[in-house]
């Protein structure tokens, strides 16, 4: 299998090699090919591990490629490890990316950067793959800067705007504040546990479960909870969650299709998979675990929030991006790790979906994402809306669809939790679902429905758009109606992820699973419960306002305009970094350049000694007369100073 | 050929050869470019037989080579390299070839006499690594100075003059003292070599003395705050070559000094007064970092950014001596051998940095950030070099620039949490000072008009480029064959550092 492995990973970054470094010569279309069937290649063997695992009971494969670095009895590998759990998001990532490399060729078909592009996203599947298959710390530490750089790439792709360099160096560092943490959770890691791989590492929890380190003096804090601690701060950057959410909705300056397969569908959900993957560690604290399921259910609630109030179409998506990655946090917090790596798949196919859709409309509008001047699209691009509609029903949990199975598991585990914070994250999370049905139909409704409102110029040109860009839509429609009808059971109520999984306390989806009679008496189920109501209110309230009243909404902006002011300054985070941290970044570097280095070390130490040498030597100078009996003067001293030392000297 | 002459050869080929080169003359450049490059590919091939008949296994010397020099003081021409000097000879080499090559076309004045400065330099700094006898060692380290002087002082910018008094009397203030050090061992035990320095019983107070005597000379060499700013003023004065051999090896000699003397000579003294280094250190990484910020000169960014990441090399050392005492054996090693590949990836990426400051220069005659912009419109192929580059130096994995900080980092914080947080700082403002230059520099509209004619990288410079960017991403990817060749005198020296010189 380690050869299969290889390929699944090693194919994308062939791809990316060859369209990058040999780009002009084979073209455009030799550019799409290669990395279309490379990451092909890596789909199709991935999905077969996927198949060996669930019908031939595939071992887990565990080892090493090469030792990257060895020093003293501290190894550092670049390894493998591929279970249920890594096969899994192997899937995901290049079916996704997959789809994405195809949609691209109609996307890009104008730019001149069209084989970098496509490099880079081959890239970023490599990255992506090398992740998640990683056995070891280090690696995934790798991984996920790897992705980050792609990220980087990809967001200031297009580098004449100043927007988006802006916001990739802002994404990058952002990042990097999370791997700040992610590092130091690492470092910890190696040094309690004295092993950077997983097996060993989780081997070893129980035993270090009891240990305590000392940050300040006096205080004891529980080594495990400090190391989850840390590795969630390295999640909560690359997962966009409150407060380093801020980079995510800057993000969307890249291409569309990057916004999908790195800002919505993969990328961002590196650390969810990543805390998954440590539940042997994180199920050791409940206070770490507290930590993840607070945060977590903030950023659900109040970035959809902010999403009430875009009018940039990409930027509403990736406000619901940042809320059902809040989701999915809250889920690991509840120690529900299965529900919320099954949210995280389907939202990877709904989201996508929604993303590509929405790259579908501005290609028809020549690059316009103001919905306040779209509406009534449905007429030209049929397919585009009703895979929007399919993606939106999927998002806000409407019985039947991929996200209700997830988003009812991970509200449900919540719910029945009793962890510090579960109260609080339960009513927010449900709360939530209310926001997702009300922005999500604001979006359907803006854009596809209504009057239309773009201009006469743009309005001769909107046609739908062509196959390489409609058939991964409805590539993706189909999971996103789907995937859960069979794979709720096995994901969540049976054994699918095996040893990669540890939950220590309750299964919180016991209670669920006591409700469970197959998917269709589960979807009927939900029509009784509140969720599913809250969403078909928020969808109602959105028909009355969008559709029926427009007038609603104008007034009701008026009437809460503080409210209104502080969601469309984004709770005015923005600022307040800029202010802080990049000002007061800038504004202490000056400070220490011009007093300490100009002013104190050169000025009065560096320049100063060389005044005082001039200074004394200019003194010393004035001895040196040139007159005879000056000299005869001082040796006579001289002589007598020693004399009368020699003197002293004897006669003691 | 016989091994012992194999050091000799490799200081003294390229010394010779920039005698010959001197006699081509000014005159004729073009011979004098061509036999300067042929001496330095001869260097460089001179280190495969190095490499491959070094024994990976044994913390000895090897290619010893020992004769009387100076016999009434016990003085000897002693050569010998370990796996601490090994892989910084080879680095010059590398370096050497490559700023030869890099300043084919940079200047048109004393062609030869610039070419021959620099092939001197590069057997004197060869020399450094090879001394196994410590006033052998301090004759190189000295003489190193005088063309690095010239270079400065003849090809370099405007305020040269200043720049070159600094440099020259901050250098030789400290190496006075640790000449002091020198000759007070050699008249203690008799003998020169720094290995019987190093077994050289010392009392507390002795070693304090001397600990401080060579801290003076290795802490302004490396250079470490507060004795940094020479620095900055030397690299903005520097031509391109002179800045790329300033920051990819000769910092380095700080390094290795701390390394070869200050920790096994004075193991208590050093134990005793880690914190002041340490402090020292973490004060390079956090304040110079933010100081680097701020530059609105590519070379003095690229110089305080240097400073900085000198930091992790002599945090990475002076925490090694307290986890060694508290039996933490890897641990030490491994803060060990962290500083000694962030030395030699700095080599790497330090060197590519300041090469493309000097692409740009030589097309624009200006290091201003501000004049820029936009420079991946005319010249794509060099912005995705600089991008590459500028990742390094953030630390990216993947590239050399990763490994040595990672390594430090983790080590740090087995020696205390804080110290590794501090240090960990570097993931944000490192990558903040390098890629806000990137976002100026590379990317955005074309504001300048200047940038409008701009030319992307011949095939010379791609070829120089190309060559940093291979190694950044091989020793990024698989360290490994870096750190095998040290790790035999890394654990060498944990031992040393372990055995207190005052109960033994």
């Amino acid at each position: 299998m380690q050869n299969q492995y290889l390929i699944i990973a090693l194919a994308p970054l062939a791809g990316a090699i060859v369209a990058g470094l040999l780009g002009r010569k084979i073209g455009r279309a030799g550019a799409h090919w290669v990395t279309i069937l490379t990451v092909g290649l890596s789909c199709i063997l991935s999905l077969d591990v996927m198949r060996r695992f669930l019908f031939q009971d595939l071992p887990v494969f565990n080892e090493n490629l090469y030792t990257w670095l060895s020093v003293g009895d501290i190894e550092f590998h670049v390894g493998f490890l591929v279970d249920k759990l890594t096969a899994l998001m192997m899937c995901v990532v290049t079916f996704v990316s997959l789809m994405v490399h195809i949609y691209t060729v109609g996307y890009m078909k104008d730019d001149d950067g069209y084989q970098r592009f496509f490099s880079y996203i081959s890239l970023f599947t490599f990255a992506m793959l090398m992740l998640v298959m990683s056995n070891n710390f280090m690696q995934l530490f790798f991984g996920w800067e790897a992705v980050g750089l792609v990220s980087y790439l990809l967001i200031g792709f297009w580098h004449k705007k100043e927007t988006a360099i802006f916001a990739n160096m802002k994404a990058f560092l952002v990042n990097r504040v999370g791997d700040f943490g992610f590092l130091l959770g690492i470092g910890c890691v190696l040094f309690y546990f004295n092993s950077m791989d997983y097996s060993e590492v989780f081997a070893r929890a129980d035993s270090v479960q009891g240990m305590t380190m000392e940050l300040f003096s006096g205080h004891h804090w529980s080594v495990i909870t400090v190391t989850c601690i840390l590795l969630f701060i390295g999640a909560m950057g690359k997962s966009a969650q409150a407060p380093l959410h801020v980079w995510l909705p800057d993000s969307m300056e890249g291409p569309t299709p990057i916004s999908a397969l790195i800002h919505a569908a993969t990328m961002v959900t590196a650390g969810i998979f990543m805390v998954a993957r440590m539940s042997p560690l994180f199920e050791f604290s409940e206070v770490a675990l507290s930590f993840v399921l607070i945060i977590g259910a903030i950023t659900a609630f109040f970035m959809g929030l902010i999403g009430l109030v875009q009018n940039d179409i990409k930027r509403v998506i990736a406000y619901s991006t940042l809320s059902q990655l809040g989701y999915m946090t809250a889920a690991l917090g509840a120690s529900a790790y299965s529900a919320a790596i099954f949210h995280l798949m389907t939202h990877a196919f709904f989201k996508a979906l929604l993303f590509l859709g929405a790259g579908s409309v501005i290609i028809a509008l020549h690059h316009k994402q103001d919905m306040r001047e779209m509406g009534g699209l449905r007429r030209y691009m049929p397919v585009t809306w009703i895979t929007a509609w399919i993606g939106t029903l999927a998002l806000i949990g409407f019985p039947g669809f991929a996200g209700f199975y997830s988003k009812d598991a991970i509200i449900s585990a919540v719910s029945h939790a009793t962890r510090d914070g579960a109260g609080f994250a339960s009513v927010l999370l449900i709360a939530g679902v209310f926001v997702t049905a009300l922005y999500s139909f604001r979006l359907l409704y803006l854009v596809f429905h209504n009057k239309e409102r773009m201009d006469e110029q743009t309005r001769s040109h909107i046609h739908e758009s062509p196959w390489v860009v409609t058939l991964p839509l409805i590539l993706l429609a189909i999971p996103s109606i789907g995937i859960s009808w069979w794979a709720t059971e096995p994901l969540l109520f049976g054994d699918f992820f095996g040893s990669a999984i540890t939950v220590l306390g309750a299964n919180p989806l016991a209670t669920l699973e006591s409700e469970w009679h197959g998917p269709l008496a589960f979807a009927l189920h939900g029509f009784m419960t509140l969720p599913v109501w809250l969403a078909i209110a928020g969808a109602l309230l959105a028909t009355i306002i969008y559709l029926f009243r427009p007038g609603i909404a104008d007034s009701a902006a008026k009437g809460l305009r503080p409210l209104h002011t502080l969601l469309d300054r984004k709770y005015y985070f923005d600022e307040f970094n800029q202010i802080v941290f990049a000002r007061g970044a800038r504004k202490l570097g000056q400070l220490f350049y011009r007093f300490g280095d100009q002013a104190i070390i050169d000025r009065v130490f560096v320049n100063g000694s060389a005044r005082m040498v001039g200074w004394v030597s200019g003194i010393l100078r004035q001895v040196q007369t040139g007159r005879l009996y000056h000299y005869a003067f001082g040796m006579i001293i001289g002589l007598i100073v020693l004399l009368g030392l020699f003197a002293l000297t004897t006669w003691n | 050929m016989n091994e012992s002459l194999l050091l000799s050869l490799l200081i003294w080929a390229p010394i010779v050869g920039g005698v010959l080169v001197l006699f081509a003359g000014d005159g004729r450049p073009a011979m004098a470019r061509m036999l300067a490059l042929l001496v330095s590919l001869v260097s460089l091939l001179l280190c495969i037989p190095l490499y491959m008949g070094f024994d990976t296994g044994v913390a000895d010397m090897q290619f010893v080579q020992q004769l009387p020099w100076i016999e009434t003081f016990g003085i000897q021409y002693y050569l010998g390299i370990d796996g601490l000097s090994l892989p910084l000879i080879i680095l010059t080499a590398f370096i050497s070839l490559l700023v030869i090559i890099a300043s084919w076309e940079a200047v048109n004045e004393r062609v030869a006499q610039y070419f021959a400065a620099f092939l001197m330099l590069e057997g004197l700094m060869i020399g450094v690594f090879c001394a196994v006898d410590a006033f052998l060692f301090y004759v190189f380290f000295e003489a190193m100075l005088i063309p690095m002087f010239l270079i400065i002082g003849v090809w370099g910018g405007p305020n040269r003059v200043y720049a070159t008094f600094k440099f020259f009397l901050y250098t030789f203030l400290g190496s006075v003292l640790m000449l002091v050090a020198l000759v007070y061992m050699l008249l203690k035990g008799d003998s020169a070599s720094i290995l019987a320095m190093q077994d050289l019983s010392l009392t507390m107070r002795e070693q304090t003395w001397i600990f401080f005597a060579l801290f003076a000379a290795f802490a302004v060499k490396i250079p470490m705050f507060p004795v940094h700013t020479w620095l900055p003023d030397a690299h903005v004065e520097a031509p391109t070559g002179g800045s790329v051999i300033l920051a990819a090896i000769m910092l380095k000699i700080g390094g290795y000094g701390f390394l070869r003397f200050s920790l096994p000579i004075a193991p208590d003294a050093s134990l005793e007064y880690d914190w002041l280094i340490i402090t020292f250190s973490l004060i390079a990484i956090v304040y110079v970092g933010l100081i680097a910020m701020v530059q609105t000169d590519m070379k003095k960014l690229i110089a305080y950014s240097s400073i900085s990441h000198m930091g992790f090399v002599t945090l990475g050392t002076f925490i090694a001596l307290s986890m060694a005492i508290a039996g933490n054996t890897s641990g030490a090693a491994l803060a060990l051998e962290g500083g000694m590949i962030q030395m030699i990836s700095h080599g790497f990426i330090s060197a590519a940095l300041f090469l493309f400051v000097g692409v740009l220069y030589d097309r624009m005659h200006s290091r201003n950030i501000d004049d820029y912009g936009g420079v991946i419109n005319k010249m794509p192929v060099f912005a995705a070099f600089s991008v590459l580059f500028f990742m390094a130096n953030s630390g990216l994995p993947g590239t050399s620039g990763f490994v040595g900080e990672f390594m430090v980092i983790l080590a740090s914080l087995q020696a205390n949490f804080w110290y590794a947080f501090l240090a960990a700082t570097t993931l944000i403002v490192g990558a903040a000072y390098s890629l806000w230059l990137v976002k100026r520099v590379i990317f955005g509209e074309i504001t300048n008009e200047k940038v409008n004619h701009l030319k992307d990288i011949n095939g010379r410079e791609t070829l120089v480029l190309s060559s940093l960017a291979f190694v950044i991403l091989l020793f990024g990817i698989w360290p490994d064959p870096l750190v095998d060749v040290m790790h035999e005198s890394i654990y060498k020296l944990v031992e040393q550092i372990q055995q207190s010189k005052l109960t033994g």
